[in-house]
C-alpha cells in the first residue's frame, strides 16, 4: 500500500493555444500523504485552485500525471474517480432536499436503498444537520448549507476530499467555528483533506502540512511551524504572516545591519536580506541595534512599534501589550533593538 | 399605509385601459361564442335565436337522417384526435430539436450569444403564410427535396409528403421552434454549470446528470416552451390548410368551415368552446406542475 494519496509529477496547464496561450500551472511535483490535511495556500490567480481542478479531474493537465491512491488517473473523467470535491459556492443541487443532496453519490454509486440510507442518516449526524434534513439548499443559512456540501461529499468515502476555499463565504465568526468542524470531520473520518485557501492563518491552524504557491509554482511545502519559521523566500514570508525584511552585509558568523554587528553563525559572505519576524523583535535599553519609534498602533492584545534604523531601514516590532494598555514609549524617543535567538533568517533569492 | 393603499388604488387605475381592452377584446367575443353555441343555425348563416343544446349534441354524436339513430360523430373526434396527436408530436419534436439548440446558445460566451438568439428570430420576420407556401415548395413532388433526391438515385418516384399529417408535422415543427428555443434558454442560461460538474464529482455519468440534475432544475422552462407550441398547434389554421391539404384538416380548419361553407355557426361556436376548454386544462396542468414543487 503506497503512503502517497496523491503523487503529481510535473503537472501543467496551459489555457488556450498560441499566442494567447495562458500557463496557470506550470510543472508541479507534489506528493500527499494518507490521511493527511494539506493545504494549498497562495493568493487568487497563483493556480491553487487549477490544481485542484486537475485532481478533481474536471480539467485534464496538458502535461504530467496525476496518480490517486497509487493508480494513474491522469486521463480518467471525474466520476470515475474516488475523489469528492466541496465547491466554493457548494454547487448543493437546489431542487433535492440536504437528505437528497447527501444521498446523490452514493445513489449513483448504485448503493443498496437501505445501506444509502443508513449511510446518510450517518453523515447527517455527523454535521449535526437532523433538524434541516428535509428542506432545500434554499431554506438553509449559510453555514447550514456548507455542512450539507460537506456531509454530500464525504458520504461515499472518497480516497482524498478536496475543499475548493469552502470557508470563503461565511462570516468570521461561524468560519472559525467550521475550521474547527473541518479539523474534527477529517480526524473522525481519517479522510485525505486537500483544502485550498488563500487565508494563511487558516492554512497556519488547520493542516498537517502546507504547500505555498505563487505564479502557477509550488514554491515550498512543509508543515505550518516550517513554512511560518523557515520561509524560503521573500515571497513565502511576506505572504504567510507579517515580515520585517532588513538589507544587510554578511561577513561569516557576522551580519551587518546599519553599521551594527549582529551574530548570525553561518552567515556566508555578500549582502543578504534577512527576515525576522515582528513578535520576534524585542525593544529594550540594552539592546544592539539603535533605533528610532516613529509610531506606535494599539491593537488590543498586542502594540505594534514601527521604528527606523540609522540606515533608514523601517522594522516593526509587535509587543504584549501590557494590563494598562500603555507600552511607556513615545513616538520619536530612542530605543535599542534585540532579536530572540533564532529570529534572524536568511532569504535565498533576494 | 395610506400610501400603500392609495398606491394599490392607483395600481388599479393604471391597468384600468388594459382591462377594458380585455374586457371588449376578449370577455365579450368570448360570451357571444358561448351564447352562439346554445342557438340554431340560420338558413344561409348568421343564428335563430331559438334555445337549445343542439350544437353540443351535434359535437360529440350524430343522428343518422332516415332512421333517427344516434352514434358517436366519428367525423370530429378523428378531426380532434388528430389535432391532439400533431400538436404533441409537435411539442416532443421541437422539445428534441430545440433543447440542445438552447443548450448550446446558452454555453456560448455572452458576445456571440447574442447573435445565435438574433439567428433564432430571424423567422418571425418573414409573414406566416410566405414560409408555409416555402415549405410546401420544397417538399412538393416536383419539389427541392424530391427533385434532389430522384438526381442522386435514392428513389424512383417522389415521395408525396405534402398534403399529408407528415406535412402538416414538418410546418408546424418549424414554425413553432422559436417558441420553444427562447423560454429553454431563458431557463439553461440561469442554470449553474456547477452543478453538472458537482454531479460528475459525485460518481453521476452525462446520461444521469442530465436526467437528475439538468432537466428538473430547467424544467419551468420545458414546462413553459412545452405550453407555447402546444396551445397554437391545437388551433393552427393556415399550416394544415396548406401543408395538410382539404382531407387532413386540424380543429381550427373545421371550426372555420362551420362559419363559411357548413354554415352552421352554432356548430362552430360549441367546436370553438371545446377547444378552448382543453387549451385550458392544459394551462391548468402547467399552472399545478409548476407551483406544486420548488418553493423560493
Amino acid at each position: 500500500m503506497s503512503p502517497s494519496a496523491i503523487e503529481i509529477v510535473d503537472a501543467a496547464k496551459v489555457y488556450g493555444y498560441g499566442a494567447s496561450a495562458a500557463r496557470a500551472l506550470g510543472g508541479v511535483s507534489l506528493g500527499i500523504r494518507t490521511g493527511e490535511f494539506f493545504t494549498l495556500l497562495g493568493p487568487s490567480g497563483c493556480g491553487k485552485t487549477t490544481l485542484l481542478r486537475l485532481i478533481a479531474g474536471f480539467e485534464m493537465p496538458t502535461e504530467g500525471t496525476i496518480h490517486i491512491g497509487g493508480k494513474d488517473m491522469t486521463a480518467v473523467p471525474p466520476n470515475k474517480r474516488p475523489v469528492n470535491t466541496v465547491f466554493q459556492s457548494y454547487a448543493l443541487f437546489p431542487h433535492l432536499t440536504a437528505r437528497e443532496n447527501i444521498a446523490f453519490g452514493l445513489q449513483m454509486l448504485g448503493r443498496p436503498r437501505d445501506e444509502v440510507a443508513s449511510e446518510v442518516e450517518k453523515m447527517i449526524a455527523l454535521v449535526k444537520l437532523e433538524e434541516m434534513a428535509d428542506r432545500r439548499p434554499g431554506q438553509l443559512s449559510g453555514g447550514q448549507q456548507q455542512r450539507v456540501a460537506l456531509a454530500r461529499a464525504l458520504a461515499p468515502a472518497p480516497q482524498v476530499l478536496l475543499l475548493d476555499e469552502p470557508l470563503s463565504a461565511l462570516d468570521l465568526k461561524l468560519r472559525k467555528e467550521m475550521q474547527l468542524e473541518l479539523k474534527r470531520l477529517q480526524t473522525e473520518t481519517g479522510i485525505t483533506f486537500v483544502f485550498v485557501t488563500h487565508d494563511q492563518e487558516e492554512a497556519l491552524t488547520m493542516s498537517d502540512r502546507i504547500g505555498v504557491m505563487s505564479g502557477g509554482r509550488l514554491l515550498q511545502v512543509g508543515a505550518p511551524r516550517e513554512i511560518y519559521n523557515r520561509p524560503v523566500d521573500r515571497f513565502v514570508a511576506d505572504f504567510i504572516g507579517e515580515t520585517n525584511f532588513i538589507p544587510a552585509e554578511a561577513r561569516g558568523d557576522l551580519v551587518r545591519v546599519a553599521g551594527v554587528d549582529l551574530s548570525l553563525p553561518g552567515a556566508g559572505n555578500g549582502p543578504v536580506t534577512l527576515a525576522a519576524r515582528p513578535e520576534q523583535v524585542r525593544i529594550g535599553s540594552n539592546g544592539p541595534l539603535p533605533a528610532t519609534l516613529t509610531r506606535t498602533v494599539y491593537f488590543g492584545t498586542d502594540t505594534h512599534c514601527h521604528m527606523t534604523l540609522s540606515d533608514g531601514t523601517e522594522i516593526v516590532a509587535r509587543l504584549q501589550s501590557p494590563p494598562s494598555g500603555d507600552i511607556g514609549l513615545r513616538d520619536g524617543q530612542g530605543v535599542r533593538i534585540d532579536f530572540a535567538p533564532g529570529a534572524l533568517q536568511i532569504l535565498e533569492g533576494a | 399605509m395610506t400610501g400603500a393603499a392609495s398606491s394599490t388604488r392607483s395600481g388599479w387605475l393604471l391597468s384600468l385601459p388594459a382591462l377594458v381592452l380585455l374586457a371588449l377584446g376578449a370577455a365579450g367575443p368570448l360570451l357571444i361564442v358561448v351564447v352562439y353555441s346554445f342557438l340554431e343555425p340560420g338558413e344561409y348563416s348568421g343564428v335563430v335565436w331559438n334555445f337549445t343544446t343542439e350544437p353540443w349534441f351535434r359535437v360529440f354524436l350524430e343522428r343518422d337522417i332516415f332512421d333517427g339513430t344516434v352514434s358517436l360523430a366519428d367525423a370530429h373526434l378523428t378531426i380532434f384526435w388528430r389535432s391532439v396527436k400533431l400538436s404533441l408530436l409537435t411539442t416532443l419534436i421541437t422539445f428534441a430539436v430545440g433543447f440542445p439548440t438552447a443548450w448550446f446558445i446558452a454555453t456560448r460566451p455572452p458576445s456571440s450569444r447574442a447573435i445565435w438568439l438574433f439567428l433564432i428570430t430571424i423567422p418571425f420576420w418573414t409573414n406566416l403564410l410566405i414560409r408555409t407556401f416555402a415549405i410546401s415548395e420544397i417538399i412538393r413532388n416536383q419539389g427541392l427535396l424530391n427533385t434532389a433526391l430522384l438526381k442522386f438515385g435514392l428513389i424512383e418516384t417522389p415521395i408525396q409528403i405534402l398534403y399529408t399529417d407528415t406535412a402538416v408535422l414538418i410546418g408546424m415543427v418549424y414554425v413553432y421552434l422559436p417558441l420553444m428555443v427562447l423560454p429553454l434558454f431563458a431557463a439553461i442560461d440561469r442554470f449553474d454549470f456547477k452543478l453538472v460538474e458537482a454531479g460528475y464529482d459525485l460518481y453521476a455519468s452525462r446520461w444521469k446528470v442530465l436526467r437528475r440534475i439538468v432537466l428538473p432544475i430547467v424544467r419551468p422552462g420545458i414546462v413553459a416552451g412545452s405550453i407555447l407550441v402546444f396551445v397554437p398547434s391545437l388551433g393552427a389554421y393556415v399550416t394544415p390548410r396548406i401543408l395538410g391539404g382539404g382531407k387532413n384538416m386540424m380543429v381550427g380548419n373545421f371550426i372555420e368551415l362551420q362559419f363559411g361553407q357548413g354554415r352552421n355557426w352554432p356548430l362552430g361556436a360549441a367546436l370553438s368552446m371545446l377547444l378552448l376548454l382543453i387549451v385550458l386544462a392544459a394551462l391548468l396542468a402547467y399552472v399545478r406542475v409548476t407551483s406544486s414543487e420548488r418553493p423560493q
